[in-house]
């Protein structure tokens, strides 16, 4: 249980550019196990619309059922929320798009509620190209139900117990492009760095933006002979450093500038990618999936952002639904009237 | 020989194969009847199939506007359909007439010395007029309706408007079809003498009640289709199943005509086929919690793959609205025959303390003011709300009193607090709880996402919460708000629809109850009875929860039949759990679930087993009362 919230999200007054402080973006406490990676994202995600920013009732929090289904509850409090059902909130969240497509929507999900019992639903969202932001907790256990395997879990890993994983895991990522996510990238609970401005540059895409966060089970999946632990994780990780660079933002940048290649989002954000010598073109499919099969290849976990497809439309394009939210609608947009419906009756006999 | 005689009273029958056009020839010979101002009501009686199975079109005519199945064998049996015949010949009525394609000579088998036949070389006209394999095929089915209007004295001019205006436009195809007709028409009158013994009129014997009202016949899935459009349904979500399907093409097809933005073209709707039944309702239900109007259209297996989220949207308090076009159940059970068996799955649908409120329309008509209704009760409620149709109402053509809607009528969004209101409250130094019983009706107050920059977020879940929707696990919380979702059902009873009581003439201590498409056969089976002596008072239900009407009705009677389809007497045990009066004894069922439309006849035959006699004065001895299950028609 984590008690009290560190004391260094509060820097003193400090307001973003739409005059929110770093709490009015806090939630309530968390009641995850103290440690838990899922803590650490709740806070990156705090950071990420607090300094993008974006203001924190236009966003919506969707979330199934899990320990990464309860986080929405920890952060961004004056947002609505809306914990539904196990592996269902990519259905929940199309329907709350369809509804009002001017809110920002983040779903968090787990390893289970997506790979498992929600893997439909995730392939579905990800086909319609639905305008949001998708985070699965990725921990390779059921922590709520403790410790189970999951599906994301790697073959050989060991459980609590010490029993070994016989079954491949599925790679969400790798599913995620070849289904034909728009923006795909993979993180790391523990990278902060990484992490951050993959959640902006995944929240500024216009589409369906999947985001793999490997987050170590601090109860149940952080022993030796766990792929999904801090050590392992820590020591195997492949990142591509980044920065995401909002529009209207001067350059920060934390990272030294070496090779850099620049993707620039519709809104006329960017993203700096800082390439290491076996990097490939982010906007090409079959080299990100091949990457990726050769990181997994070398027994190493291919981080930042792997894939983007700036030019698909999202659903409501697809739809060509106005640009008024649907909710906003009245029965002058929405009733005929009984003129018509005379001439439907007429038609009729 | 005895060839049956009647005038605006009959049932004509035809035998197709599936897939061979013949759907269009058929509706457009009811359609006819129709224009004649002569009430007709039609019925496919389809396989799961799209091509090479029999199916059967049923249409019925009847002065009096008996809508229902008659029961019975059939009068006329129009028969194409070699596969078929054995079993086709055998369901017509002594005194009836078996049209048939004479283009090969009749098994002597199928030869019945009680019934007339009717030879037309259908086949050999159509070789002998038309090169194409297609038109050899397709005028088949416009010969018998051409030969049909002779036999039964149907208005060529008539049949000839039908077939301008369905190919308006297209001049060529408008002379094929009505040479077409004309052949069949001639052969008819030059062969035999026409009119037959069964025939229509304009005016004549029709009802005065049916002559006043200007009717429309259309079907119920597109007066569901039309009453979301009109009930201001913005988001549709969807998966295909028979017999539901064409609720949602009809809504795309009126949306396409009338929620069109006129400036930019784009739409004022969002339809999303779903990659299955529950994420359509997951849509709906995110969607509603959102603001917006949405529903499902769904059958049987949908529905039960619909349970985990509508108890979802019960807890969660979300309005949705569903609509449930019955079929054969269980499991796949019949999927193109009807029933009315989902009334329990819809009233408790999900696992724990769970009702929800169900909606049961009869009419074309009241499929649309339902489905209307059905969105203020939603949101209003902040609920689910279930209507329950069926395959029979849904996909089959019915005379219904024209749609009628008040251009008065504004949207009950319920209560919603905007921006305005939560700062009002806030002035007030009140603090929003979602789920805090304000007026004490149990109906609490929401707010949509992104309302206000800092008041009024909250968190929607199925886990069990406070009245701020805090998550807690306290037992005490839980209870009151169970409690409260109780208390708010109960306040439903005064928002949904009241039953239809028809008092019979006279003082009777029988009464019966039925919902949706039962209740035309059973209206025609109160009259038959009543003419026998027996009188009954009806009640026709239209909604769940039950108000006070219902507990009055059945404390009136000393019998009740409930009169339904399916196999379990589903809404006798949903009465008998429902109200708060001694029902178990009094309630007696009477049931068909063979997947066609209840009869008629059926009906009366029950309830006379019911009575244990056809004489009302007799006391009933309760012993000797037995369950009237599938009477025989």
């Amino acid at each position: 249980m984590t008690y009290q919230k560190p004391s260094f999200r509060h820097p003193a007054a400090q307001v973003n550019e739409l005059g929110y402080t770093r709490r009015d973006y806090e939630g309530s406490l968390s009641t995850l196990c103290a440690g838990c990676g899922h803590d650490s994202i709740s806070a990156a995600i705090i950071e990420a619309v607090f300094t993008l920013p974006l203001e924190p009732h236009r966003i919506a929090k969707m979330s199934g059922i899990g320990c990464s289904s309860k986080t929405p509850a920890y952060f961004l409090g004056r947002s609505h929320g809306f914990n539904s059902v196990h592996g269902r909130m990519p259905s929940v969240t199309t329907g709350a798009s369809l509804a009002n497509r001017d809110l920002v929507y983040i779903g968090v999900s787990g390893d289970g509620d997506t790979a498992s019992i929600g893997f439909g639903q995730f392939g579905h969202a990800v086909r319609r190209n639905l305008n949001m932001t998708y985070i699965v907790e990725n921990n390779g256990c059921y922590g709520l139900t403790k410790g189970q395997d999951s599906a994301t879990a790697d073959v050989g890993s060991k459980n609590k117990k010490g029993a070994a994983n016989p079954y491949e895991p599925i790679d969400l990522v790798s599913m995620a492009i070849q289904l034909g996510a728009t923006f795909v990238g993979r993180s790391f609970s523990g990278d902060r760095q990484q992490l951050v401005p993959l959640i902006k540059a995944a929240l500024t895409h216009r589409g369906f933006a999947f985001l793999d966060v490997v987050s170590p089970c601090v109860t149940f999946n952080n022993h030796e002979g766990s792929t999904k632990s801090y050590a392992f994780t820590r020591e195997r990780i492949e990142a591509t450093p980044l920065d995401f660079v909002p529009m209207r933002e001067e350059i920060r940048t934390s990272y030294a500038a070496g090779a850099t290649q620049e993707v620039c989002m519709h809104d006329g954000s960017v993203i700096r990618l800082h390439k290491q010598n076996d990097e490939y073109d982010i906007e090409d499919a079959q080299s990100a999936l091949q990457a990726i099969a050769h990181h997994n290849k070398q027994g190493r976990v291919l981080t930042g952002l792997l894939y983007i497809d700036r030019d698909a439309h999202e659903m409501h394009e697809v739809l060509g639904t106005v640009r008024r939210p649907l909710n906003s609608l009245t029965e002058k947009e929405l009733c005929p009237g009984t003129k018509v419906l005379d001439s439907i009756n007429a038609g009729l006999r | 020989m005895h060839a049956k005689q009647a005038v605006n009273d009959f049932v004509v029958k035809f035998a197709n194969v599936n897939g061979t056009g013949s759907a269009s020839a058929n509706h457009m010979f009811a359609k006819a009847i129709f224009r004649m101002g002569i009430p007709v009501s039609p019925r496919n009686i389809f396989p799961s199939n799209i091509q090479g199975l029999p199916t059967w079109y049923e249409v019925r005519v009847s002065h009096k506007g008996y809508l229902g199945r008659r029961g019975g064998g059939v009068d006329l049996m129009l028969c194409v359909n070699p596969q078929s015949m054995e079993r086709d010949v055998k369901e017509v009525e002594p005194g009836g007439y078996f049209v048939y394609d004479s283009t090969k000579p009749l098994d002597p088998r199928l030869i019945r010395s009680d019934i007339n036949y009717i030879g037309i070389p259908i086949t050999s006209m159509c070789l002998r007029e038309y090169t194409d394999a297609r038109q050899r095929l397709l005028f088949k089915n416009v010969i018998y309706v051409g030969a049909l209007a002779a036999l039964l004295d149907i208005e060529f001019g008539v049949l000839k408007d039908l077939v301008a205006e369905q190919f308006k436009g297209k001049e060529k195809l408008i002379t094929q079809n009505v040479h077409a007709l004309e052949m069949g028409h001639q052969y008819a009158v030059q062969n035999y003498a026409c009119p037959i013994g069964l025939r229509v009129e304009r005016g004549g014997n029709i009802a005065r009640h049916i002559l006043e009202t200007d009717h429309i016949l259309m079907d119920g899935n597109t007066a569901v289709a039309l009453g979301a459009v009109y009930g201001g349904a913005s988001v549709a979500a969807w998966y295909p199943i028979t017999p539901s399907t064409s609720v949602v093409d009809g809504f795309e097809t009126y949306c396409k005509r009338l929620r069109i933005d006129p400036g930019t073209g784009e739409k004022n709707y969002a339809i999303v086929q779903a990659e299955d039944e529950l994420s359509a309702i997951g849509m709906v239900i995110g969607a509603g919690w959102n603001g917006a109007r949405a529903f499902t259209a769904t059958s049987g297996p949908g529905l039960s793959l619909m349970g985990e989220f509508l108890g979802l949207a019960y807890f969660a308090e979300v309005p949705a609205v569903l609509v449930d076009v019955q079929r054969s159940g269980p499991s796949t059970g019949m999927p193109t025959r009807t029933q009315q068996s989902d009334v329990l799955a819809a009233a408790y649908a999900s696992h724990g303390d769970t009702k929800h409120v169900l909606l049961f329309p009869a009419t074309p008509a009241e499929c649309f003011s339902l489905t209307v209704k059905a969105f203020d009760l939603a949101d209003r409620l902040q609920t689910p709300v279930l209507m329950l149709t069926d395959l029979d109402l849904g996909m089959n053509d019915w005379m219904s009193p024209p749609l009628h809607f008040d251009d008065q009528h504004t949207y009950d969004r319920g209560k919603v607090l905007d921006a305005e209101a939560l700062e009002a409250l806030a002035r007030e130094g009140k603090r929003f709880g979602r789920y805090l019983d304000v007026d004490g009706d149990g109906i609490p107050y929401r707010t949509y996402p992104g309302a206000h920059p800092t008041i009024g977020a909250y968190t929607a879940r199925g886990t069990s919460r406070d009245e701020y929707a805090l998550y807690t696990e306290d037992g005490a919380a839980y209870v009151r708000n169970v409690d409260r979702l109780l208390k708010k059902f109960e306040t439903a009873k005064q928002y949904v629809p009241e039953p239809k009581i028809k008092p019979a003439a006279k003082k009777t201590p029988y009464g019966a109850i039925f919902f949706g498409t039962t209740a035309s056969p059973a209206y025609e089976a109160v009259e038959m009875l009543a003419e026998e002596g027996i009188a009954i008072d009806t009640m026709r239900l239209r909604a769940f929860p039950f108000s006070q009407a219902v507990e009055d009705f059945i404390t009136a009677h000393e019998t009740v039949f409930v009169i339904e389809q399916n196999r379990d007497g589903q809404m006798r045990r949903l009465l008998i759990n429902e109200t708060d009066v001694p029902a178990k004894e009094k309630l007696v069922p009477v049931l068909n679930y063979d997947g066609l439309p209840i009869t008629a006849r059926q009906i009366a035959a029950g309830v006379r087993a019911g009575i244990g006699g056809t004489d009302n004065v007799t006391p009933i001895d309760r012993s000797k009362r037995k369950t009237s299950r599938k009477s025989k028609p």
